[in-house]
């Protein structure tokens, strides 16, 4: 490989941030973070569980940001690939995280019934 | 060597795959390769996050996270974590640019930006410890120092990656090599930052809102 071929910022490969888009990034990040902090620091939406719904909706808005414009994941980079591995990944992670949950939320239920004096001591 | 053979292969038999999209960097294969790693770490990170998911509310009759997690501490060290991610963005336009000083000073400021986030992280460790929130008190703190402590070890190495990239940088300037290792760095520290994400929102602000 020569110089100037590594010079080269071709199609196909990992594209690169403009400053822009990383100010832009960084812009939305700060206030998607600010956000759900000064939502759950001032308790600014009295019910508790619509301010988890907000920042867990924020969270995930986040994450996307910071994907597109740090990361920068979009249909081009190594042809695609990087997208979809990463939509593999979410899938993944999705399948991992509320397959556990739902899992072990319920295990209670399904358990056969125990005399709590035979219980021992819970941990 | 490789390419040539491929290209001469290429020229007697049908491709089935794009011949030109390794020569756009030095890395070839490397950035595909490092990007299916870091998603395998975003895997492990899923596990964390279920175990602590399962095992949160079981405090074994000690502190709760209303109780031991303090809010401001951890807001201080998202914006450091933050503020590491759009310094290490500069160091990259810059080296696009080809301009190897301000590569390395905002390669420095990204790293004291996370010796910050790992300071802050330790001094939050340390306090819980003192308190007698150790990981062995219950289900929901061994969670909880797994998962976060997993995280502030990725940052650590981090660290220690952009330190060696200093030094590389500082002896061989921005050769081709370092261009990719300073690219593989990036998607790293980015992804320790997407990490963080899913930390202080699932872990530290949905616990004080329990």
């Amino acid at each position: 490989m020569t110089p100037s071929d590594a010079e080269t910022h071709g199609h196909g490969g990992q594209s690169h941030g403009t400053r822009r888009g990383y100010l832009i990034g960084f812009g939305l990040s700060a206030v998607l973070t600010a956000v759900p902090f000064w939502l759950v620091m001032t308790g600014a939406i009295g019910d508790a569980r619509v301010t988890a719904a907000w920042i867990i909706g924020l969270a995930f808005v986040q994450i996307i940001v910071h994907t597109i414009s740090f990361l920068h994941v979009n249909t081009q980079s190594e042809g695609g690939w990087t997208l979809l591995a990463l939509l593999f990944t979410a899938v993944m992670i999705a399948i991992v995280i509320s397959g556990s949950l739902w899992i072990m939320y319920h295990l209670n239920a399904n358990m056969m019934p125990m005399p709590p004096d035979t219980m021992p001591t819970a941990p | 060597m490789a390419k040539v053979s491929n290209q001469a292969e290429a020229a007697t038999a049908p491709t089935f795959y794009v011949t030109e999209d390794d020569h756009a960097h030095s890395g070839g294969s490397t950035l595909l390769g490092f990007w299916i790693y870091l998603m395998s770490d975003a895997l492990i990170f899923a596990t964390l996050f279920a175990t602590y998911g399962v095992v949160s509310a079981n405090y074994a009759g000690g502190p709760g996270p209303r109780q031991i997690f303090e809010l401001p501490l951890v807001a201080l060290n998202t914006a450091m974590l933050l503020l590491s991610s759009i310094t290490y963005g500069m160091a990259m336009i810059d080296m696009e640019a080809g301009r190897t000083r301000a590569v390395q000073a905002w390669l420095a400021v990204t790293a004291l930006f996370g010796a910050g986030f790992v300071g802050i992280e330790l001094y939050e460790f340390g306090n819980l410890i003192a308190e007698g929130a150790t990981p062995q008190r219950s289900a929901f703190l061994s969670g909880f120092f797994t998962l976060v402590g997993t995280h502030g070890l990725h940052v650590t190495f981090g660290l220690i990656w952009i330190l060696v990239m200093l030094v590389q940088v500082g002896q061989k300037g921005l050769i081709p090599e370092n261009r990719r290792r300073l690219t593989c760095l990036g998607m790293f520290w980015h992804l320790l930052d997407v990490v963080w994400i899913g930390v202080f929102t699932f872990v530290y602000l949905l616990g004080a809102l329990r």
